[in-house]
């Protein structure tokens, strides 16, 4: 018996010895494009403490500490910046759970399933094309000779370039986001929803139960979970307005209801130049979703076992 | 799921399938009306005449766009820019997954590589270190910046791990009993049995890559080098955006031609048009396999 451990003992270590270097040589690339785009760029934060100057580098730039942040909650912009982005990325995780929901259930109750399946296939397709073509459609549906105010005529409502108003901006902001996404939003609540068994249903029925009764009873709490799972994970981005979007749709017209930290930090940065203020507003927003994320996944995996990995 | 037969469900049911109409329309309007733009005669649609249907059927805009040299090379930069970088991506996504998907008593380093991966998913260091950083390794103009410079997409690996991980035990020991080797187990056995999600990564990378046009923007130097999306957002949105006052409105009536901007997004618009039927099956196993997980 010993013998034979002995003897098949060299010669498994050799195999797993073998076995690490591959995987070692596998990791390897990865590991390299991680660390060189992923992780290298996270040094570049220290800008935010510094005066940064292209010429002296990250590392001989003068030192300044917490000036740059100091400095930027004094500005006049800051506040509207971040009421900015909390009212419109509140607006749109909020929305973006109901509305997709709502959708969800509705399309439930539809019987044919042919056109079940035809309204389900549409709806997913705005959410794959980019905020740079639906900018460019929305602005010409929404601009002055556009269908919006074709269709506002009628009414004999005056025309105007919608998102040019400072007081429609947001909103048009929010709804076109929640349009561009709630096909996408809803597939998971239509996934969860035909994990309830049509049992309940049945014997609802049977107990002359309406159909708001059962969505209220039967479907709501069967897909509970999963509304509670979309809502938590929703937190990490209350400092996510979408810069794609924004960025695409709004004018200086617009800066006093429509800009946002990361339009903000692009402008300041990368048009005006001022590398260090633009990070520290940057690490500011990473900061915070970062500790907000963390919060959310560790609420979601003690509230509904839910795992990233 | 209620089958009622009294008079308020026979309403509801009216009133849903209007609703569902219009909301599925709402979502093909946009194209419809692009592509009806692009045909149309260039006053009727500058003058906003075009709203259900083209108007004076013309194909000029796309003659036109035949002859701009840019668009194509931005075209072309867009096309290279997603098959090269889905390729890449995806090659060494499905290689760095297998490794990490082994249990730590198999490879140490697993969980060590796992924090940093995590790590890299929850923080960032935000655009402007992001930018300084491309700009010292010199990848202003390049198509490996292009390509390379988002940093590996953390979450489909994740994904990817998530996938390799729930594959049979037994699969990956027969193999090595067999006396595979650990690149054939992951290329003959683990990669083949992996399709589904890795179909999955191939769309939305590719989908993520033709949408780009940020880093398009700022990695480059001048319009020569920019990718289609960047092109569109520079030629055709930037000056939507500045139509601000009435008699800028009327001067751009005259200059601006609205129906070959709905042509050139139009044509930015047909690969992903062409890859939806795909992408439409994939993609829910996508979503399902990152939000549901037992």
């Amino acid at each position: 018996m010993k013998t034979a451990v002995m003897k098949t003992r060299p010669f498994a270590k050799k195999r797993t010895s073998r076995t690490f270097f591959h995987y070692n040589l596998m990791v390897g690339i990865g590991l390299l494009w991680l660390i060189f785009f992923n992780i290298v760029p996270m040094f570049g934060i220290i800008i935010a403490f510094e005066d940064y100057n292209p010429i002296q580098g990250l590392w001989g730039s003068e030192f300044v500490g917490l000036e740059h942040f100091e400095y930027l909650f004094s500005m006049s912009d800051s506040r509207r910046v971040i009421v900015n982005t909390l009212v419109i990325a509140v607006s749109k995780l909020i929305l973006n759970i109901i509305v997709p929901l709502a959708f969800a259930l509705l399309l439930n109750e539809v019987r044919q399933l042919r056109f079940k399946k035809f309204v389900q296939t549409i709806v997913y397709l705005p959410h794959f094309l980019s905020w740079v073509i639906l900018a460019s459609v929305l602005l010409e549906i929404f601009g002055y000779r556009g269908v919006f105010n074709a269709l506002l005529s009628v009414f004999g409502v005056e025309g105007k370039i919608w998102f040019s108003e400072e007081s429609c901006f947001r909103q048009l902001v929010i709804f076109s986001d929640v349009w561009k996404e709630f096909g996408f939003n809803a597939v998971i609540y239509l996934a969860a929803l035909t994990g309830i068994s049509p049992d309940l249903y049945e014997a609802a029925a049977i107990d002359g139960c309406g159909r708001l009764k059962a969505v209220w009873h039967i479907t709501l709490p069967g897909i509970a979970s999963t509304i509670v799972v979309m809502a938590i994970l929703g937190l990490g981005n209350v400092l996510n307005a979408g810069f794609d979007q924004i960025f695409n749709l709004y004018s200086p017209l617009v800066y006093s209801t429509g800009d946002i930290l990361d339009t903000w930090v692009y402008r300041m940065g990368l048009l005006n130049v001022q590398f260090s203020l633009a990070t520290a507003a940057g690490l500011f927003k990473s900061a915070i979703s970062f500790l907000l994320i963390v919060i959310s996944y560790v609420v979601a995996y003690k509230a509904a076992d839910y795992r990233i990995f | 799921m209620i089958q009622g037969k009294t008079l308020g469900n026979r309403i509801f049911r009216i009133f849903n399938t209007i609703l569902m109409l219009i909301l599925t329309l709402s979502c093909l309007y946009p194209l419809w009306y692009t592509f009806c733009l692009s045909i149309s005669d260039k006053a009727a649609a500058n003058s906003g005449m075009v709203t259900l249907y083209p108007i004076g059927f013309s194909l000029a805009s796309y003659q036109e766009i035949m002859g701009d040299l840019q668009f194509f090379r931005s075209f072309l930069i867009s096309a290279e820019r997603t098959v090269l970088g889905t390729l890449v991506t995806i090659l060494i996504l499905a290689i760095f997954a297998y490794p990490l998907s082994r249990p730590s008593s198999e490879y140490r380093p697993k969980n060590v590589l796992m924090w940093l991966v995590v790590f890299c998913m929850l923080f960032n260091g935000g655009t402007i270190p992001w930018y300084i950083t491309m700009v010292n390794y010199g990848l202003i103009d390049s198509m490996a910046g292009l390509i390379l410079c988002g940093g590996v997409p953390v979450f489909n690996l994740i994904l990817l791990i998530n996938f390799y991980r729930g594959l049979p035990r037994e699969l990956l020991e027969a193999a090595q009993i067999d006396g595979a080797g650990v690149w054939t187990i992951l290329f003959r056995v683990v990669i083949p049995c992996s399709v589904p999600i890795l179909a999955t990564l191939v769309l939305f990378t590719s989908v993520g890559y033709w949408n780009e046009y940020f880093q398009g923007l700022v990695l480059s130097s001048n319009e020569s080098h920019y990718p289609l999306q960047t092109y569109i957002k520079q030629m055709v949105v930037n000056i939507q955006t500045t139509n601000l006052s009435m008699d800028q409105i009327e001067k751009m009536d005259k200059l601006s031609n609205k129906s070959l901007n709905a042509a050139k997004v139009f044509i930015a618009m047909i690969p992903m048009l062409v890859v939806y039927p795909f992408l439409q099956k994939y993609f829910i196993t996508g979503i399902m396999l990152g939000a549901v997980k037992e």
